[in-house]
């Protein structure tokens, strides 16, 4: 699995700080606290669950838990440039699942996950709506289409080098 | 109260009875897996379901409450047909390897298998193996056994620890701490509860058994045994005797024909514990350092501390528990005494504990315990050596470590050290004639508080057992509303009768009768038919402490007998 390092700021701190002390003490404050930690750090990082679990005094074991339950939580941070590679029924039909893995091949990372220099991430989605298209990539907004698992490496380099 | 009938057969119950509850009064029986009395009631694994008037479906008979005029059927077709397809999807999750599993016959899930005909690969066999987290010195996870009941998350949670819990979600699911982190890095306290809690093959402790056979077999070694206050009460479940039988003979007998081994009474180092933290305990209130003090030999409630409360670590005694002081004394004084090399001497303890495995691996005791079996370890190594221990004849320990005082035996039940340090005590503090019996101290009730006043002074105590009891004593420590002398803190609900390493118990027998009591009644009666039953008046303690130690609290005995702490991180 690919290791991030933590970078978070003193202001990001301060502003979890603030969200933990609105919810603390009440009933069910772990997941508006995982919310708001999620939307300051756009993932979330062991070090900040770890912060949680000792301020709402709940079991880190708890706090990962429902982290790894719902899946709008990330436990890896997004990359410069976010792939997103969909998984739908006509994509998938028309192998996006190799295209995944050309794509999990070329960063080395595997999908959900966040390259070291924080330059790419990968995450797969269900149908986009341009199932004429398919298999369909989406790196930043800008959609690729009727894609080979030899396309792969080309469509990336155009981003490597920004 | 609620009137329904159960099969037919009326029953009455208080409002707000669930229909588990009133069919226990019915005599009727409902299987349960999740479910585990004072631990867990979630209605998660779906066996109790039953049908009832006026629900829709099925329902499940653990969280279900009943209302007037209810009629329950429990062993209908469409019941049974349920129950038989929930255990074999269970089944196809699991890792069937009954035959070579340490719960083989006694596996909950097994026994619900048979009783219920289900066809072991109906669905297939779907699941991918999954590592064995086997780091940890006490505690081993098999998750491909894991049939997701939840048990041990619950007991850990009960605990206040909170070391393990679901992760991820649907197949992806797994029970066991953040992120990949084995359990020997997190802040589990090696209590053992989740062990005793898991109805499969998921969770046992990390065996020595094999260990000691090697020693037992090598020319070399001289083996020695000795075993725990509570082992005696527990070790004849293992082989079908009632709970809260003292098989205490028939237990010496049987170690000794395990092969050449002397078995010793480790009643005698509680004995000895209790005269080295009695006299500390006065010395404390002379000298004026922090009280209250608290008790040292449960190495669940001493990592508990170093975890979450390391301001408390001053005033945790800094006595060694009873099974390091043993080994400490074997190594030393016995083969001093005897002519032998202490490298030859191997120590093997028999503890009702999977924390004390962890123990023996603490640098600052000096590794002098070689290897430590739970009861339940002793009971598989007495069946693997075809003895048979029901029809075995009593025998002594060995001498010179083989009577003790009652005070020592009552060490295994929540309260019994209190006790024991109360009458040494009374004794120096008001000589002869002070009273032997604390009852205030007993009973199974999570915490108990007493105050003894003994010439001029006044002892405020308090005992604690399992973990959530010793934070509520704690947190009322530290917020001043409450003031101690002396506190006596057990990691496991009703003490080491009720340890981690106990044989397997059935929920069925859990959720119906008071285990800790009926252990702890054993250990009480050994102690009110003792000839000795303080611990100043144990002849080997005396002998000890002429021969070695010259007395309690001395620098030998600081140097053998006493530890130190440390803070440890809880992430």
């Amino acid at each position: 699995m690919a290791q991030n390092v933590f970078e978070g700021t003193e202001k990001q701190m301060s502003e979890l700080m603030a969200c933990i002390d609105e919810n603390r003490g009440e009933p069910g404050a772990l997941m508006p606290v995982l919310h708001a930690a999620q939307d300051i750090y756009g993932y979330l990082p062991a070090e900040v669950q770890t912060v949680i679990a000792e301020e709402l005094n709940v079991p880190l074991a708890e706090v990962y838990g429902v982290a790894t339950f719902y899946s709008q939580f990330s436990l890896n941070p997004k990359g410069k440039h976010k792939i997103s590679i969909c998984l739908g029924t006509a994509c998938y039909v028309k192998g996006s699942d190799k295209i995944l893995e050309a794509v999990e091949h070329e960063l080395r990372i595997k999908c959900g996950e966040c390259t070291p220099d924080k330059k790419f991430s990968i995450e797969s989605c269900r149908c986009v709506g341009a199932c004429g298209l398919a298999p369909v990539m989406i790196i930043d907004g800008e959609v690729y289409g009727k894609l080979s698992p030899d396309d792969v490496k080309g469509i990336l380099d155009k981003y490597v080098k920004d | 109260m609620v009137n329904l009938k159960i099969n037919g057969i009326p029953v009455s119950v208080p409002e707000g009875s669930t229909i588990l509850q009133a069919a226990k009064l019915a005599n009727v029986r409902i299987p349960t897996l999740c479910y585990l009395k004072d631990v867990q009631c979630v209605g998660a694994c779906r066996l109790c379901l039953v049908e009832a008037t006026g629900a829709r479906g099925l329902v499940a008979a653990c969280v279900y409450p009943v209302t007037e005029g209810m009629e329950v059927r429990t062993n209908t077709p469409r019941v049974r047909k349920s129950r038989k397809t929930t255990i074999e999807l269970i089944l196809s999750t699991h890792k069937k390897k009954c035959l070579s599993c340490v719960r083989s016959m006694n596996c909950e899930l097994q026994k619900l298998a048979l009783e219920y005909n289900a066809e072991e690969d109906r669905f297939g066999t779907d699941h991918d193996l999954k590592p064995i987290d086997d780091l940890s010195a006490s505690v081993v996870r098999d998750n491909s056994k894991c049939i997701m009941c939840t048990r041990c998350v619950a007991a850990c949670e009960h605990q206040t620890i909170g070391a393990i819990g679901p992760k991820n979600r649907g197949y992806a699911k797994v029970i066991g701490s953040p992120y990949d982190v084995s359990l020997a890095f997190t802040p589990c306290v090696n209590c053992g509860q989740c062990v005793v809690a898991c109805p499969v093959g998921a969770l046992y402790e990390k065996s020595a058994v094999a260990d000691v056979w090697g020693a037992i077999v090598d020319p070399e070694k001289e083996v020695v045994f000795f075993t725990a206050p509570s082992v005696r009460a527990t070790l004849g479940e293992a082989f079908g005797l009632p709970a809260g039988t003292n098989v205490e003979g028939k237990m010496v007998t049987a170690i000794k024909q395990l092969g050449n081994v002397k078995c010793f009474n480790m009643d005698i180092t509680a004995d000895l514990t209790i005269m080295e933290e009695a006299t500390e305990l006065l010395n404390r209130l002379q000298t004026g350092k922090p009280t209250p003090m608290f008790t040292s030999c449960c190495p669940g409630w001493v990592k508990f501390a170093e975890h979450y409360y390391p301001e408390f670590l001053p005033n945790i005694s800094t006595c060694k528990s009873p099974q390091e002081m043993f080994s400490a004394v074997l190594k030393t004084y016995y083969c001093e005494k005897h002519g032998i090399d202490p490298k030859n001497l191997y120590v093997v303890s028999v503890i009702p504990c999977t924390a004390k495995k962890f123990e023996i691996s603490r640098d600052e005791l000096g590794h002098y315990t070689d290897a430590a079996l739970t009861t339940r370890e002793l009971a598989k190594m007495i069946k693997e050596a075809g003895i048979d221990f029901a029809n075995l004849n009593d025998s002594e320990f060995d001498t010179p470590f083989g009577k003790a005082s009652g005070a020592g035996a009552i060490f295994g039940a929540t309260g019994g050290v209190m006790e024991a340090a109360l009458r040494t005590a009374a004794m120096k503090l008001g000589g002869k004639g002070a009273p032997i019996e604390f009852k205030e101290v007993r009973g199974t009730q999570g915490v108990k508080e007493a105050e003894y006043t003994v010439g001029k002074t006044t002892v405020k105590v308090a005992v604690a057992s399992g973990l959530g009891n010793a934070r509520k004593v704690l947190e009322a420590i530290k917020s001043g509303e409450k003031d101690y002398t002396f506190v006596e803190i057990m990691a496991c609900p009703g003490g080491c009768i009720n340890g981690g390493g106990q044989p397997y118990v059935h929920d069925e027998v859990r959720n119906n009768i008071d285990l800790k009591a009926v252990r702890a009644k054993a250990l009480y009666d050994y102690d009110k038919e003792s000839k000795v039953r303080c611990s100043h008046d144990t002849p080997a303690v005396e002998v000890l402490y002429k021969e070695y130690f010259g007395e309690p609290n001395s620098h030998k005995s600081h140097e053998l007998l006493h530890t130190t702490y440390a803070k440890r991180d809880k992430y």
